[in-house]
C-alpha cells in the first residue's frame, strides 16, 4: 500500500449530520487515523455500519463500505472478511446495534475470533429515535420510554467478550484523542477480534453521561498496575462498577484468527469461467 | 415399462433405517437399475416410526407409487403404517425373535418371512448388522445378486476397516442363505442387472455441487429441516475449492454473513427452509437495494409456523414473491427435478451477477430428501459457465466516475445494470447502503434521484425478462385439450401420471414451470386448451392464482397439503376425476 495515505483520505464528500459536539466525530476520527497509521488506504478497506446515528460513520468515510440492517453489521463484516482476508475489515456501531439487536451476533462474532476491529460508539442512550433508554444506560436513568429509569443493569459489554473467549478487549473516550486513537490502532494491529468500546458522548439527549462525567471520573490502565496479558487482572476491571476506565483491558498475544483456524486465505472473488478443475471428482462421489 | 419394484425398510427412529436403504439403494444404482427413494420420517431423534422406501426399474423412475413388494419391518408399527400399500402377495421380511415383534400378526394374503436378524448378525460379527442381514434376505426374496450388495457396503465401511466391510458381507450372506434354506417359494420378482452406470444423490445434494460448479465459495447457513443437507454437503468438499462454510448463530446472521462475502466480491449462497426465510426476509430488502447478488435457496416444508417440520409442502411461494417491506426485486427459481436442481442452482448465480440483486432458488422437502439415479453425463461439468456480469477492475473503472471522481455503483443505464468494483480496486471504494442512494451509493432523498434508482432497478427485472429464458419445460401430448400445469417438484409425478392416463386413453399437455418470478407468459396456452388443472401441494392454490392473474381466466386445481407429496397413480387419478367433472359441468 501506499505511504502518502493521510487520514483524511478516508473522509467522504459528505458533511455528517451528527449533533454539533457529538461524541461521534471524534471516534471516527480516530478510526480514520488510526486506519492510516497501519498502513490502510481506502480502496483496501471495508467499514461496516449498523443504524443509528453511529450507523451514519459509513458514509461519512471514504473506503468501501456497507451501511446494513440494525444489528447485522457483525456477521456482515465476518461474511466481507472470510471473503477476503486480504482486506481490512473495520465494523462500527452504536451500543443498540452491538448489545441490544445484535446482542446474539457480539457474542458469537467474539468466539470466532474474526481478524477485524469492532468499534462500538457508547453514548448509553437512543439518539435518533430522540432519547429511550440504550441497553448501557444506568438503571435509573429517565427517559421517554422509562420516566423512572430503565430499572435493570447495563449489558456489561466487557464481561459478555471475557466470558465468550475475547482476545482483545478494550476501552476509549472519543474525546481523548491521541490515546483513542491508540486504542483503536492496537485493535486494528490485533491478530484478531479487536473489540473496543468507545465513550462517545451524545450532547443532546444524555446529560448524565457526559464528556464532564468521563473526563472527571475515566482512569487510565496505562497508568495503573495493570497487565492486559492476564484474564484475572481484566476480570477486576470489567466486574469493577465503581470505576469507569479506559485503555487495553486484555490481550491474548497468541490469540489465532479464524482465518488461520480454518485455512480460509484466498481471495474468494477470483474464480474460473466455468467449473472448477476437479469439479467431475463431485459427480463420481455419487456412483 | 419395465416392471417396478417397491422396497421398504422402517422401523423406529434410531434403528439405522436410514443408512440401510440408502445401501440398498446404491446397491440397486451400482447394478444399473434406475432408483427413485423416499423418505417417512419424523423430527425425532428416536422412536416413532421412519422409513426408507426404494422404487427401482431397468427403466427411469421419477416418482412414489401406492405400492410396497417387499418390506424389512423391524416393528409391528411398520406393518400398520404401511397396509394400504402391501398387497396380495408382499412380502414381509421381520425378526420373529425379536420381543416386539413376536406377536406380530401377517396379514393373510401376504407372505411373512421370520429371519432370525439379530442371531444371524451376531453370529457374523455383531448385533449391530441385523440390517445387514435383512439386506441379504431381501436380495434373496428378489432375486437380486448379492454382489451387487457387497460393492454398496464397501462404498460404506471401506473407510473403518476391511474387518467390518467382510463382516457385513458375511451378515448380508447369512440372510440370503437362510431364506433360500427355510423358504422354499416363488417369488414374483426378478431384479435384473444391466451395464449402466448411474449416480445417486437427493436434490440438497444437488444443489450443493451445483453450488460449487457454479464458483460459489462462500456458504453460511443455520441447521434446518430439509435444508441441512445443503450444508453438510458443502462442508469437507467446498475446501477443496477453496471455498469455506460457516454455521452461524441464526438465520439473522446467516444471510448477513453471505452478504457481506458478496460484497467483498465472492459467488455466495445460504440455505433455509420456511421458518429461516422468515429472519432473513428482514435482510432481503438490503441486498435488492443495495445491488447485491446472492442465491438464497428455500428447500420448502410444511407450515405456518413449525407445522410439520418433515413434510412436504409448497406453501412459500407467496412469501418469496412478496416477502419483505417495500417494493423489492428479486427472482424465484424453482427447479423441477433433482437434476435441475444443479443446473437451476448455476443458473441463479449467473442470474444474480448479471442482474446484480437476491435470487430465491427454492426447493422443496420431497425433493431434497429423495435420491434418484441419473447418468454421470446429467452432470457434466464442461457444460457450466460462469458470467459474472458487469464487473470492473482498476483498466475500465474510469469510464465509470461521478464529476467529483468517487465511483458509481449505482450508475443509471439503460439497461438498470451498474458496473460492480470488488474491494481492492483501485478508485472503486464506494458505499452500499439500505438507504435510497446516488449512483455512488450516498445516502438520498432527492425526489428525482429516487425516482431514478427505483426505475433503474425495476428496469434489471425488464431486461432479464428480454434476454434470458423463461420458458416452462413440456411434455405429454402437445396438441391435446387438456393442459395440466404445475412447478417444483410434482414434475416426476406428473410425468409419470400422464403415462398411466394414456393407457386410458388421455392424452394432457404438460407445462412444469421452473421460473416463478420472471414466469412464462402462459396466456396462449391457457387459451387453446379446454381444460387447465393447476397440481401444486399447498391448499391456497398460490401459483394457479398467478395462471389466473396472469391469463385473467379461471383454472381448474389439484391441492395437496396433507404432508405427502404427489404419488403417481393418485395423481393420474385425480386428474382423471377433474377432467371428466369439467366436462360434465
Amino acid at each position: 500500500m501506499s505511504s502518502d495515505i493521510r487520514f483524511t483520505d478516508f473522509k467522504s464528500d459528505k458533511q455528517p449530520t451528527w449533533c454539533p459536539g457529538c461524541g461521534d466525530f471524534g471516534t471516527m476520527n480516530g478510526m480514520m487515523k488510526a486506519l492510516a497509521e497501519t498502513g490502510n488506504d481506502p480502496d483496501n478497506t471495508f467499514v461496516v455500519a449498523g443504524i443509528g446515528c453511529s450507523g451514519k460513520i459509513g458514509t461519512y468515510m471514504h473506503s468501501y463500505a456497507l451501511h446494513g440492517v440494525h444489528g447485522r453489521a457483525l456477521p456482515v463484516g465476518t461474511g466481507v472478511k472470510m471473503a477476503r482476508p486480504d482486506i481490512e475489515v473495520m465494523v462500527a456501531g452504536g451500543d443498540g446495534d452491538g448489545y441490544s439487536i445484535g446482542a446474539g451476533h457480539f457474542v458469537h462474532a467474539v468466539r470466532r475470533n474474526v481478524d477485524m476491529t469492532y468499534v462500538v460508539m457508547d453514548n448509553r442512550i437512543y439518539g435518533l429515535t430522540k432519547g429511550q433508554a440504550s441497553p448501557t444506560s444506568r438503571e435509573d436513568f429517565e427517559t421517554s420510554t422509562s420516566p423512572e429509569g430503565p430499572k435493570q443493569p447495563p449489558v456489561n459489554p466487557h464481561a459478555l467478550a471475557l466470558a465468550s473467549g475475547a482476545t482483545f478487549i478494550a476501552q476509549s473516550f472519543s474525546s481523548d484523542a491521541l490515546r483513542h486513537q491508540e486504542i483503536i490502532q492496537k485493535a486494528v494491529e490485533h491478530d484478531g477480534f479487536g473489540f473496543v468500546n468507545v465513550y462517545s458522548p451524545c450532547v443532546t439527549f444524555n446529560d448524565v453521561d457526559t464528556y464532564d462525567y468521563f473526563r472527571d471520573t475515566l482512569v487510565d490502565l496505562k497508568e495503573e498496575d495493570h497487565d492486559p496479558t492476564s484474564r484475572e487482572d481484566a476480570k477486576d476491571v470489567i466486574l469493577d462498577s465503581e470505576k469507569e476506565y479506559q485503555g487495553i483491558i486484555y490481550q491474548d498475544e497468541d490469540s489465532v484468527p479464524y482465518h488461520e483456524q480454518h485455512g480460509v486465505d484466498e481471495d474468494m472473488s477470483v474464480i474460473p469461467d466455468g467449473a472448477p478443475e476437479g469439479a467431475t471428482d463431485l459427480v463420481r462421489e455419487f456412483y | 415399462m419395465a416392471a417396478d419394484f417397491n422396497w421398504a425398510v422402517g422401523g423406529e427412529a434410531g434403528d439405522g433405517i436410514d443408512s440401510t436403504g440408502k445401501i440398498f439403494a446404491q446397491a440397486l444404482s451400482r447394478a444399473g437399475r434406475h432408483v427413485f427413494t423416499s423418505k417417512d420420517f419424523a423430527s425425532r431423534i428416536r422412536g416413532g416410526y421412519t422409513a426408507y422406501k426404494v422404487r427401482t426399474s431397468v427403466d427411469k423412475v421419477q416418482s412414489v407409487v401406492d405400492r410396497l413388494d417387499v418390506l424389512i419391518a423391524l416393528t409391528p408399527r411398520t406393518i400398520e403404517e404401511n397396509l394400504d400399500e402391501l398387497h396380495e402377495g408382499s412380502v414381509i421380511i421381520y425378526d420373529g425373535e425379536r420381543t416386539t415383534m413376536q406377536d406380530v400378526e401377517i396379514p393373510d394374503e401376504m407372505i411373512g418371512i421370520d429371519v432370525p436378524l439379530k442371531r444371524l448378525a451376531e453370529e457374523a460379527g455383531g448385533a449391530i448388522m441385523r440390517n445387514v442381514v435383512a439386506l441379504g434376505a431381501a436380495c434373496e426374496v428378489a432375486e437380486f445378486p448379492i454382489e451387487n450388495l457387497d460393492s454398496a457396503l464397501e462404498k460404506r465401511f471401506k473407510d473403518k476397516g476391511q474387518k467390518l466391510v467382510d463382516n457385513n458381507k458375511e451378515a448380508a450372506r447369512a440372510g440370503q442363505s437362510f431364506v433360500a434354506e427355510e423358504y422354499d417359494h416363488e417369488f414374483d420378482y426378478d431384479l435384473e442387472t444391466t451395464d449402466e452406470d448411474y449416480v445417486l444423490l437427493n436434490g440438497d445434494e444437488a444443489i450443493g455441487m451445483g453450488a460449487i460448479a457454479a464458483g460459489c465459495r462462500f456458504y453460511a447457513g443455520y441447521p434446518i429441516t430439509p435444508a441441512t443437507d445443503v450444508m453438510t454437503y458443502l462442508t469437507g468438499r467446498i475446501e477443496r475449492y477453496g471455498g469455506h462454510v460457516v454455521q452461524a448463530e441464526d438465520e439473522l446472521s446467516a444471510i448477513n454473513m453471505a452478504l457481506g462475502a458478496a460484497r467483498g466480491g465472492a459467488r455466495s449462497m445460504t440455505a433455509t427452509s420456511g421458518p429461516g426465510i422468515d429472519l432473513m426476509t428482514e435482510t432481503f430488502g438490503l441486498i435488492a437495494t443495495s445491488e447485491t447478488p446472492l442465491v438464497i435457496c428455500n428447500v420448502m416444508r410444511s407450515g405456518p409456523s413449525t407445522g410439520m417440520p418433515t413434510k412436504q409442502e409448497q406453501g412459500d411461494l407467496n412469501q418469496m414473491l412478496y416477502g419483505g417491506h417495500g417494493e423489492v426485486p428479486r427472482f424465484v427459481l424453482a427447479p423441477t427435478t433433482i437434476a435441475e436442481c444443479f443446473w437451476k442452482t448455476v443458473e441463479a448465480f449467473n442470474l444474480a451477477e448479471k442482474y446484480q440483486l437476491p435470487v430465491y432458488l427454492t426447493a422443496d422437502l420431497s425433493m431434497a430428501v429423495t435420491e434418484q439415479t441419473f447418468t454421470p453425463d446429467t452432470f457434466d461439468m464442461d457444460e457450466v459457465e460462469v458470467d459474472r456480469g458487469f464487473v470492473v477492475d482498476e483498466a475500465d473503472i474510469d469510464g465509470h466516475m461521478s464529476e467529483s471522481g468517487g465511483f458509481q455503483p449505482h450508475e443509471i443505464t439503460d439497461d438498470g445494470i451498474s458496473p460492480r468494483a470488488f474491494p481492492g480496486t483501485a478508485d472503486g471504494a464506494h458505499m452500499s447502503t439500505g438507504l435510497e442512494h446516488d449512483e455512488q451509493g450516498r445516502r438520498t432523498e432527492d425526489t428525482d434521484m429516487r425516482v431514478a434508482q427505483v426505475d433503474k432497478r425495476n428496469r434489471k427485472v425488464e431486461t432479464a425478462r428480454e434476454r434470458e429464458d423463461w420458458g416452462p419445460r413440456e411434455f405429454g401430448d402437445e396438441d391435446a385439450d387438456a393442459l395440466v400445469i404445475t412447478w417444483g417438484s410434482n414434475e416426476g409425478a406428473l410425468a409419470e401420471a400422464i403415462d398411466l392416463l394414456e393407457e386410458d386413453d388421455l392424452a394432457v399437455r404438460v407445462l412444469s414451470v421452473p421460473y416463478i418470478f420472471p414466469r412464462p407468459d402462459l396466456t396462449e396456452d391457457v387459451e387453446a386448451a379446454d381444460d387447465v388443472i393447476v397440481v401444486e401441494c399447498n391448499e391456497r392454490g398460490q401459483f394457479a392464482n398467478l395462471v389466473e392473474h396472469d391469463v385473467l381466466a379461471r383454472v381448474d386445481r389439484i391441492n395437496k397439503y396433507n404432508g405427502v407429496r404427489f404419488k403417481a397413480d393418485e395423481l393420474a387419478d385425480e386428474i382423471k376425476e377433474t377432467l371428466e367433472a369439467g366436462v360434465e359441468a
